[in-house]
């Protein structure tokens, strides 16, 4: 019974990542860079609905829309700031500098406002706890709330890619922007929303992770960043359902590294088999093998 | 005895027989040819026989040695340097500093000589700059040694990788559309340089062109590749004759 | 003419070598009259010794990153291993051997221990291209910090123990002690870094990197980072040569974590000190002063470390204001456009200038290194 349990737990830590990592697949396959402040959203997200629900005591519902709002008008900013100008530079590492600037510059900012002390983030899920084989199997409010949405964001987005005007245009960026904006694509705004909504997706994940980890710093958004880039490499970057999938297996495989090898190398456990499916798989579990052309 | 031999060489890709049956064999001190419309296998049968890939079928050998399926690194090692379609040059490093990584091979010194300045590595390194600008003044780049390979303008990065390719001291050297993006006067200038090759390097030559103009005027043979089989192989004026090869040019 | 030539080349890179390592004892000699005349807070003495740490790390990494042109997010990981085996062996030595030597000793370990791991994380690892291979270097990195806090190693009279689960299962005698204690680290290694030892393995760093870059090998490796196909068609070993600079890089940055591991009573893999965290800062410090300008890695290295201590009278902000002097200078000697803008600005108003430094700016802000 306990390892369901886990897995289940398993499954709804990596609907959280695989929410993060759909962001950072789809700058990456947009914008060709590492978004490394991503994670950094994550906790603005996190700390925009604890500042609505705990501090001012408004619903939870003001506060996932606030913070919904917040990441996304923050994500078009840094891009239109900090990545855009970068764009065409001589080496793509300038940009994932700035990147890097970006990040330290919203932890300190976060730092400033709200202070190094952890938060403690009241559950905004109000679901009751689900009690299945007579009370042996007890699954949280948010792992239910976690996993759902994390199904409803990956058909969203599945149908949004496949079947919109601007989710064609996403994938004719992705392939070649050169040719896109010859066919008329407004190249800028399809990458200014690819960030949109990679940073509003960083929004909902801000409120799960913080709903099932409820301790906000920050630097809360650091490591659950470094992971979901993990699961999206892991998957293989830039594919949408790869970054599903990533994100899931890398749940699951830390929360059941956790249980059953080690509390303390479960990092190193969910590192190691990154290592390991990239060194078989080069470029993902989804990823396309591209040759270079001689 | 040909210096290269190439029996039934076959390669497919997904299905496709990108190379079907190829068959060629060059003499020493011969300037061949190998021609054919776009997409008809030519930079893949040079990729072949660099070992860039390893052919389903066939045997290459080089001078009576089978070379066939043998890695890049030790092809060259053996005797056979090429240059690239899309100029492959190390941009970042100086024109001497080209022609010297050619030479990488053929003047050695330990890296702990390297590092610790050992009376060797002065003396390597000398007899390679000596060597690198001979090199050099031969395709007159020699004024041109101290510059960023990426400065050079595109006729004279065309000749540094052909200087290149000779500095690794090559039995055959195989040309990729040397003249490619070439006005005339810079093709004609590099045909006097092929030529100029061959004879001081005493050099085996198999290029690939699309420039008739300097393939009628340099190579002696031809073997005429088209979707991946030989249309036609001789001497070059019958080749060019050849009602087949008008039509694979000029379509019906 | 072409023997005047290759010499005027070959004095060229050695002048600026020497610049380099002039700059370094200049500054060194600057610092030591500072401290004789008094006019150093202990504060700055203090970050002396992380200072040397630094350039050290960045130096090194600029040949993986800039010299290689692959980028590497796990070089801290290198560095917790170097600095682990260095206080490993003085822990175990103190004592029972010269300071000195010893010391040297575990300078010499620890480059070789974490050069191994760059063989053996390397071989795997260099197949990888770009963004693949920064991710598993990031792994890895993480990796070598976990798994150095779940190590437990012991010494009685019977000789080595170890353990990966806790200090008890070391199963001690009681004249036992604990060398390394999981998570609580290495405890009471000697301090002996100084100033002046880390300015002395500045220098042998630079030595060893500058001379390999201007050797055989050293163009054997700028030739992959240029063009890899054209390399190995004219017989460049590849894997050889990846290999050669990662583990050297990795090697320089085993011997900064062993002077870090002397400079502390308390040695601690920690996310600050060994993770992805320090990784990045130090490719900071690398891009920042230029992708492949050695010289640049170390200025930047002084400027940034010494930045927020500057911006100590801004307390609070100061971290804060490090974070939008980094974006903005990215954005300025990066973008396009603000290129293209001090190239007009230096069109206008220096158009007499015609300086060799113009043309040295051009070609770093082409960008060697990773692309």
């Amino acid at each position: 019974m306990s390892f369901i349990s886990y897995l289940i737990n398993g499954v709804s830590l990596g609907s959280v990542y695989a929410i993060i990592a759909l962001g950072y697949t789809m700058v990456y396959g947009i914008a060709k860079m590492l978004n490394f402040a991503h994670g950094d959203v994550i906790m603005v997200g996190g700390f925009a609905v604890f500042t609505i629900v705990s501090t001012y005591g408004l619903p939870p519902i003001l506060g996932i829309v606030v913070a919904v709002v917040v990441c996304t008008i923050l994500g078009m900013v840094i891009e239109r700031v900090a990545y855009k100008p970068l764009r065409n530079a001589a080496s793509p590492l300038a940009v994932l500098i700035t990147a890097i600037g970006v990040s330290y510059l919203l932890q300190n900012a976060a730092l400033l406002i709200f202070g190094a002390n952890t938060k403690s983030f009241t559950s905004i899920v109000s679901v009751p706890p689900l009690k299945l084989a007579e009370g042996k199997l007890n699954i949280s409010g948010e792992t239910i709330v976690t996993i759902i949405s994390g199904i409803i964001i990956m058909i969203c987005l599945t149908l949004f890619v496949n079947k919109t005007k601007a989710g064609q245009a996403m994938l004719a960026v992705s392939e070649d922007k050169g040719a896109a904006q010859l066919m008329g694509i407004n190249v800028n705004g399809t990458i200014a929303l690819t960030f949109a909504i990679g940073s509003a997706l960083a929004a909902v994940a801000g409120m799960l992770l913080c709903s099932a980890y409820p301790s906000l710093t920050p630097y809360t958004g650091a490591m659950p960043g470094i992971k979901a880039f993990v699961a999206a490499v892991f998957g293989g970057i830039g594919s949408i359902p790869g970054a599903m999938i990533g994100g899931i297996l890398l749940g699951i495989i830390e929360i059941l590294g956790k249980a059953y090898i080690s509390s303390q190398m479960a990092d190193a456990i969910v590192f190691a088999v990154l290592i390991i499916v990239l060194l078989v798989r080069p470029t993902g579990i989804l990823g396309k093998n591209i040759q270079e052309k001689v | 005895m040909a210096l290269l031999e190439v029996k039934n060489l076959t390669i497919s890709f997904g299905g496709l027989r990108a190379v079907d049956d190829f068959q060629l064999s060059i003499n020493k001190g011969q300037l061949y040819g190998l021609i054919g419309p776009n997409g008809a296998g030519k930079t893949t049968v040079f990729n072949l026989l660099t070992g860039v890939y390893r052919p389903d079928e066939g045997i290459i050998k080089l001078d009576g040695r089978d070379i066939t399926g043998l890695k890049t690194i030790n092809i060259n090692k053996a005797g056979i340097a090429r240059t690239f379609q899309n100029i492959r040059l190390f941009k970042e490093m100086s024109v001497l500093d080209n022609v010297k990584v050619g030479l990488h091979n053929s003047h050695q010194y330990h890296t702990l000589e390297g590092i610790f300045r050992f009376p060797k590595y002065f003396k390597v390194e000398r007899e390679m700059n000596e060597r690198a600008m001979e090199l050099l003044k031969v395709f007159d780049l020699d004024q041109e040694a101290g510059y960023l390979a990426a400065n050079l303008p595109y006729g004279k990065q065309r000749k540094l990788e052909i200087a290149r390719a000779l500095a690794t001291g090559p039995k055959l050297l195989l040309l990729d559309e040397p003249a490619a993006g070439m006005n005339p006067n810079e093709t004609g200038e590099l045909m006097d340089t092929i030529r100029f090759v061959q004879k001081e390097f005493d050099m085996t030559i198999l290029l690939i062109e699309h420039d008739m103009k300097l393939v009628s005027g340099i190579c002696e043979e031809l073997t005429v590749l088209n979707f991946g089989r030989i249309l036609t192989q001789g001497k070059t004026g019958d080749v060019l004759n050849d009602p087949q090869v008008i039509t694979a040019y000029l379509g019906e | 003419m072409s023997k005047t030539y290759s010499k005027l080349n070959l004095s060229k890179t050695t002048k600026s070598n020497f610049i380099t390592y002039l700059l370094v004892i200049i500054v060194y000699l600057i610092v030591q009259f500072l401290i004789a005349g008094g006019h150093m807070s202990s504060l700055m003495k203090g970050l002396l010794v992380p200072l040397c740490i630094y350039i050290m790390l960045a130096v090194s990494l600029n040949l993986t990153v800039g010299i290689l042109g692959e980028l590497s997010l796990g070089h801290a990981g290198f560095m917790c291993a170097g600095a682990f085996a260095g206080a490993f062996f003085s822990k175990c030595m103190q004592g029972s051997m010269p300071d000195m030597l010893r010391f040297l000793i575990a300078l010499i370990l620890g480059a070789a221990v974490a050069g191994l791991f760059g063989i053996l994380i390397g071989i795997p690892v260099l197949r990888l291209k770009g963004d693949y291979l920064a991710i598993v270097t990031l792994a890895f990195g993480e990796i070598i910090k976990n798994l150095v806090n779940v190590l437990y190693i012991g010494r009685d009279s019977d000789g080595f123990h170890f353990s990966m689960k806790d200090s008890i299962s070391l199963r001690l005698k009681e004249d036992g002690e604990i060398i390394i204690n999981g998570a609580q680290g290495i405890t009471g290694t000697p301090h002996d870094a100084s100033f002046t030892i880390g300015v002395l393995l500045i220098l042998i760093s630079l030595f060893v990197i500058q001379n390999l870059v201007n050797s055989r090998d050293g163009r054997a490796i700028m030739s992959i980072r240029d063009n890899r196909i054209a390399a190995e068609s004219i017989g460049i070993n590849i894997t050889k040569y990846k290999l050669m600079a990662f583990s050297i890089s990795a090697a320089i940055a085993g011997v900064a974590g062993v002077l870090y591991a002397h400079n502390l009573s308390t040695l601690t893999a920690l996310p600050k000190n060994f993770g992805y965290n320090m990784s990045i800062m130090i490719l900071v410090y690398v891009v920042l002063g230029g992708i492949g300008n050695i010289r640049g890695s170390i200025i930047s290295a002084v400027i940034l470390t010494l930045l927020p201590e500057l911006l100590r009278g801004l307390s609070d902000y100061r971290m804060l204001i490090y974070a939008i002097v980094l974006i903005a200078m990215m954005l300025l000697n990066w973008s396009p456009k603000a290129i293209e803008w001090k190239e007009r600005i230096r069109e206008t108003y220096f158009s007499g200038w015609k300086s060799g430094k113009g043309d040295s700016a051009k070609t770093a802000a082409k960008g060697k290194g990773v692309r």
